[in-house]
């Protein structure tokens, strides 16, 4: 999906895969759009819906997990606006470079939680005309694994690898906004939820 | 004020697993000291990253300590408040104090304004180290926040004196 294009990734449907696919010990981390989502789901007891956030900084807690738990797998979801906030992190990422980390970034091109004002990634708001290309910023940043899905069954048939391959993966997955700008809610008390998630991770 | 060597030994004395940091003249050179520890030492582009990635430690259970100057504490004000109050974590920061041992031969440093009133609008357990014979205190300041399971901060001296 590239300017005025089209996805035919629903963002729920999107989620749904990571859901089904992620492994038993894998630690999930969403966020804004992506935690509103996922809290409608079954909750797991390793994931962490990080709302309320501090915008952008989920591939951080992430990466902070990772180090932490390196045996385990960390998964984190969230959009184009949000890591535009932390482009750094990215960097920061790749300079430790850990092989448990999976970030999925759910590109819709919009800050779809204050009314889906368009990112200035996006083509509309570029002087250029271009939308930014976030593969082509995670490969300089120095990711080892770049992948790009704009289809929801292809994201289905590749995301047992995806979320199974050495890190740290980036995939970008060009998801529709959701309609509604709903916006997220912590489901439940933010410091009971942080935790229970230490307790379930201590040996 | 300190030297690497007696700032690596502090962080090992105190069981800090991790230092994440933005390295500033008076923090960059320590750090070669506490990387020849068992400390791991994680360099971060910008100061909110590094009370983010502190979390994800500690909720992964290991121990960190984010070492930043005041300018990034500056920077960093969302990231902290979302840890220590929404999530309500017991994250430790050391934050230097830009020119406060140069107040005489460089005044006019906006630091120097701002700093305390910052902490101060944080609501975070802070104490001021200002003299080389006060590193016990950042020790002290250290094991009382863990044991109330607090978040604190200890605000250094920078600058020549």
């Amino acid at each position: 999906m590239s300017g005025n294009g089209t996805s035919n990734m629903p963002l729920v449907e999107t989620l749904r895969v990571i859901q089904e696919t992620r492994g038993e010990e894998d630690i999930v981390v969403t966020t804004m759009g992506t935690g509103r989502e996922w809290s409608s789901f079954e909750q797991h007891p390793l994931d962490l819906v990080y709302v309320p956030s501090s915008m952008g900084q989920a591939t951080s807690v992430a990466l902070g997990l990772a180090i932490a738990q390196p045996e385990r797998r960390v998964i984190v979801c969230q959009g184009d606006g949000s890591l535009l906030m932390n482009l750094g992190s990215l960097v920061t990422i790749t300079s430790r470079m850990p092989q448990n980390l999976v970030v999925l970034l759910m590109e819709n091109r919009v800050y779809e939680i204050t009314g889906r004002q368009g990112t200035p990634g996006t083509a509309e708001l570029r002087a250029d005309g271009q939308d930014t290309d976030f593969a082509e910023l995670a490969r300089a940043a120095g990711f080892p694994a770049v992948l790009e899905f704009d289809d929801l069954a292809e994201w289905r048939d590749a995301a047992p690898m995806v979320l199974s391959s050495s890190g740290p993966v980036f995939a970008v997955l060009k998801v529709e906004p959701v309609s509604g700008d709903t916006a997220p809610r912590s489901p439940g008390p933010a410091w009971e939820r942080a935790t229970a998630l230490r307790e379930r991770l201590a040996p | 004020m300190f030297n690497g060597s007696e700032i690596a030994s502090l962080f090992e004395e105190l069981g800090v697993t991790h230092v994440v940091t933005v390295p500033d003249t008076t923090i960059g050179p320590w750090l070669n000291d506490v990387r020849n520890t068992s400390v791991d030492v994680i360099q971060v582009c910008r100061e909110g990253e590094a009370w983010s990635i502190a979390m994800g430690l500690h909720l992964g259970g290991a121990t960190p300590i984010v070492l930043i100057q005041c300018t990034g504490l500056f920077e960093s004000g969302d990231a902290l408040r979302n840890a220590m109050y929404d999530y309500r974590l017991p994250l430790f920061g050391l934050v230097g104090y830009r020119s406060y041992l140069s107040q005489a031969s460089l005044p006019g440093d906006t630091c120097l304004r701002f700093t305390e009133p910052i902490l101060d609008a944080w609501q975070v357990d802070w104490k001021f180290v200002d003299e080389p014979g006060k590193l016990g205190e950042i020790a002290t300041h250290f094991r009382t926040c863990q044991a109330d399971q607090k978040p604190g901060i200890v605000l250094f001296a920078e600058g020549k004196a």
